[in-house]
């Protein structure tokens, strides 16, 4: 089959007319045979209405020969026709086709679970709202329902978990999502500020505001052809792994806390609280905004920045490892985080996961060995850390070993930066390629982040879309607390830490 | 087994803020801006024309901190009329006392606001719920960062709870989602009486980015009163901690 081949070091956008168009049923038989293999997995697929016809996209990656492949197709608005689903064949696309269904009203025929999504604004299927969500409930006079949120009992964003047990254990887990639907897909379109589209996409998810905005910022950069500096993309790749640390730290702190760990808790929390208040120090937000910005920077390094980060990032890297050496050291932490919450390898393939948690697994996900992107694929030799086993400790210890790799990167970025190299101001004037599409594709601490913009005949970004990699990783939680004790289920949950607001956008 | 744990708590040392009245952030830190009115207010237009919250006005020279993101764009292109303190003190009874004139030199808290039973009842423990609608979640980790190791606000009887019978009052973040709107309602109902509301986060006192989203329903803003309003992108933990301090008489700005 026809796909557009690029790679995401490519620094220009795809013409609308060069995307090849396919057929439904071509595009249906090469998928069902090439996502069966690890080597590919579908970064987005979306449709849009264009004219009289709703068109599909297609965003394909080949992890082992590094490249970006781009397909689509059309259906007339109005045909009364279901296409096959590809869900059926492969779990992973399950969230694109669920989208799609939910939007546009578009049948797949076969789909094994047709629920929505998230309950969008702009639904034309309104078949149930999110107070009727059409739960999974198995009968047998030994099992119960244990119903949680939408308001969850800490501070953290909502969504309505639904448990069948059999006394203690955890036969099904369902998730539905939606509550934190604010409509940010629909606000970048209807905006041409590009500074208030900067502003959105550092919202989509506060805990990634720095991958979200590089993601967009690289879709807008290659809109209006733009190349930026070496020192740039440093800059960028330092503010990706401080936030990585910063919230693999945080995780850590979490995990240590549901299982009554207070001295790991309290040296992370204060640890966490270092890393995040040198982002501050750097760009004046604790989360990072403000500090990524399409084609320059607000907030180049200065030699005292570089020796302020070197020397903190420093000091939380020999810190944290402490912590995790008395983690590795404590019987009672291993005996609650082994063997716990575990997803298979061939189970993450099926269904598409990514990222950290895909790591855990062994599936090795991660765009910045397969797609590099910044100073991933300039300055570093990245090599993705895995596990294998898969539990929650296997996620754990990701986070411990990426602290150091991100730690090591930070150090050896900051000794390139050279101070008298001009960092340009941001540009929010700069015009967008008409009719053409453009993707952003970062690996954020969670995993694997993707957007698209796509332009009209006057250069305005008319669609846009996000994916966050919790989209992909919360069937991935639902499957690790199967046959777990439901008291297990906080640590699960911890050890993904998803996001609520970047799969409900 | 044990050494290892003595490693970390020799690097741990002490954490807390041992005075949570006496704490200066970081100069890069965006707070309560300071404007300056000049003849030629054209910066000021250019940076109200690109602020993405609508939250600078030119005539009168205003900027709304319910609405401000703290990008911090506006200063720099218009420096000589604005320039971002590190004050982190920027909560108000008043959503009105949001709004900065170059007058200000600090915001109001207007304790005249303030319910008397608010300070009668909350002043030794405050126990709050928190629901998050629509937030992005760097405001929730900011709440929660006020009961670490290194906030602790704890200390004073501030804590938040699991459930809303247990608590005092409301903390929302977010701009307010429509299909959150009705859990919200359901929750603030089943806080006992007399309860407070406080709002946290730009989103929150305006919809901030989501403020015309067809997405968001912000009835409960409209049919409720709001007792502290914080703004902040996200609210910083000092703002949050500052603010409730005040509104339950434990000090006076």
């Amino acid at each position: 089959m026809n796909y557009y081949i690029t790679d995401n070091t490519s620094t220009q956008s795809i013409a609308l007319k060069d995307i090849p168009e396919v057929e439904y049923a071509a595009l249906y038989e090469d998928l069902s045979e090439r996502l069966k293999q690890e080597q590919y997995h579908i970064a987005h697929y979306f449709a849009r209405p264009e004219q009289s016809r709703l068109m599909f996209y297609l965003i394909l990656l080949d992890d082992e020969k590094h490249q970006i492949m781009v397909a689509r197709f059309a259906m007339e608005y109005y045909d009364d026709i279901a296409l096959p689903s590809l869900t059926a064949l492969h779990p992973a696309v399950h969230p694109f086709e669920r989208e799609i269904a939910e939007l546009y009203n578009v049948e797949f025929g076969a789909m094994p679970w047709k629920k929505p999504l998230r309950f969008d604004e702009n639904r034309r299927c309104r078949t149930s709202t999110i107070d009727t969500y059409p739960f999974y409930s198995i009968e047998g006079d030994s099992l119960h329902e244990v119903n949680v949120g939408p308001i969850h009992a800490g501070i953290i964003e909502p969504g309505a978990f639904r448990f069948t047990c059999n006394g203690e254990n955890v036969l099904h887990l369902e998730i539905a999502l939606g509550y934190q639907h604010r409509g940010v897909e629909d606000e970048f379109v209807a905006t041409d500020n590009r500074l208030r589209q900067t502003l959105l996409s550092e919202s989509i998810a506060g805990d990634s505001a720095i991958a979200h905005s590089s993601a967009f910022a690289m879709a807008v950069e290659r809109l209006s052809n733009n190349k930026t500096s070496q020192r740039l993309q440093a800059e960028r790749t330092i503010a990706l792994e401080l936030e990585r640390m910063a919230m693999h730290i945080a995780d850590t702190g979490a995990l240590s806390m549901d299982v009554g760990y207070q001295l790991g808790q309290v040296a992370c929390e204060a640890l966490r609280t270092v890393t995040i208040n040198t982002t501050q120090a750097w760009c004046g937000n604790r989360f990072g905004k403000g500090l990524i910005r399409p084609a320059g920077s607000n907030k180049p390094l200065t030699s005292e920045k570089i020796e302020m980060i070197r020397k903190n990032v420093e000091e939380v890297g020999r810190r944290y490892a402490e912590v995790s050496d008395d983690i590795k050291s404590s019987p009672t932490l291993l005996s609650r985080f082994e063997q716990c919450g575990i997803v298979p390898r061939t189970e993450m393939h099926r269904i598409g996961g990514v990222g950290m948690a895909a790591r855990a697994s062994g599936l090795g996900r991660d765009l910045r060995t397969s797609h590099p992107f910044a100073a991933y694929s300039t300055k570093l030799n990245h090599e993705s850390i895995t596990q294998h086993d898969g539990d929650v400790m296997a996620r754990l210890m990701m986070r411990c070993q990426e602290v150091s790799q991100s730690v090591e990167y930070i150090k050896q970025l900051l000794a390139t930066i050279d101070t008298t190299e001009a960092v340009p101001a941001p540009n929010y004037e700069q015009t967008l390629a008409p009719e053409h599409f453009a993707f952003g594709l970062v690996e954020g601490w969670r995993g694997e982040i993707c957007h698209i913009a796509i332009t009209n005949e006057e250069g305005k970004i008319d669609t846009y879309k996000v994916k966050e990699p919790s989209l992909h990783n919360w069937l991935a939680l639902a499957l690790a607390v199967r046959g777990e004790g439901i008291s297990d289920f906080p640590i699960c949950n911890k050890s993904f830490n998803l996001s609520y607001c970047g799969h409900d956008l | 087994m044990i050494f290892s744990k003595i490693k970390v708590l020799r690097s741990h040392g002490k954490q807390y803020i041992p005075d949570l009245n006496d704490v200066t952030l970081t100069e890069e830190f965006r707070g309560r801006p300071v404007l300056t009115p000049t003849d030629d207010m054209s910066d000021v237009e250019a940076a109200a024309t690109l602020c993405p919250t609508q939250a600078l006005s030119v005539a009168p020279f205003t900027l709304d901190l319910g609405r401000c993101l703290f990008c911090g764009e506006c200063a720099l292109r218009a420096p000589k009329n604005i320039r971002f303190t590190n004050d982190y003190k920027l909560g108000s009874t008043s959503r009105e006392a949001l709004v900065v004139t170059p007058q200000t030199e600090k915001i109001e808290f207007h304790p005249e606001n303030i319910r008397p039973e608010i300070p009668q009842l909350f002043s030794h423990a405050l126990k709050l719920r928190q629901v998050s609608a629509g937030g992005d979640a760097s405001v929730e980790m900011e709440l929660n960062a006020t009961g670490n190791v290194n906030f602790d606000f704890g200390r004073y009887g501030v804590e938040f709870t699991a459930s809303p019978r247990h608590s005092d009052g409301v903390v929302i973040t977010g701009p307010i989602s429509k299909n959150m709107a009705e859990p919200l309602d359901i929750c603030y109902k089943a806080i006992p009486d007399p309860k407070i509301v406080i709002v946290c986060g730009s989103e929150a006192c305006s919809g901030g980015l989501f403020s015309e989203s067809k997405a968001v329903d912000r009835s409960f803003i409209e049919n409720n009163r709001v007792d502290l309003w914080l703004p902040g992108a996200p609210t910083h933990p000092m703002t949050f901690i500052d603010g409730v301090m005040n509104i339950t008489g434990k000090k006076q700005r």
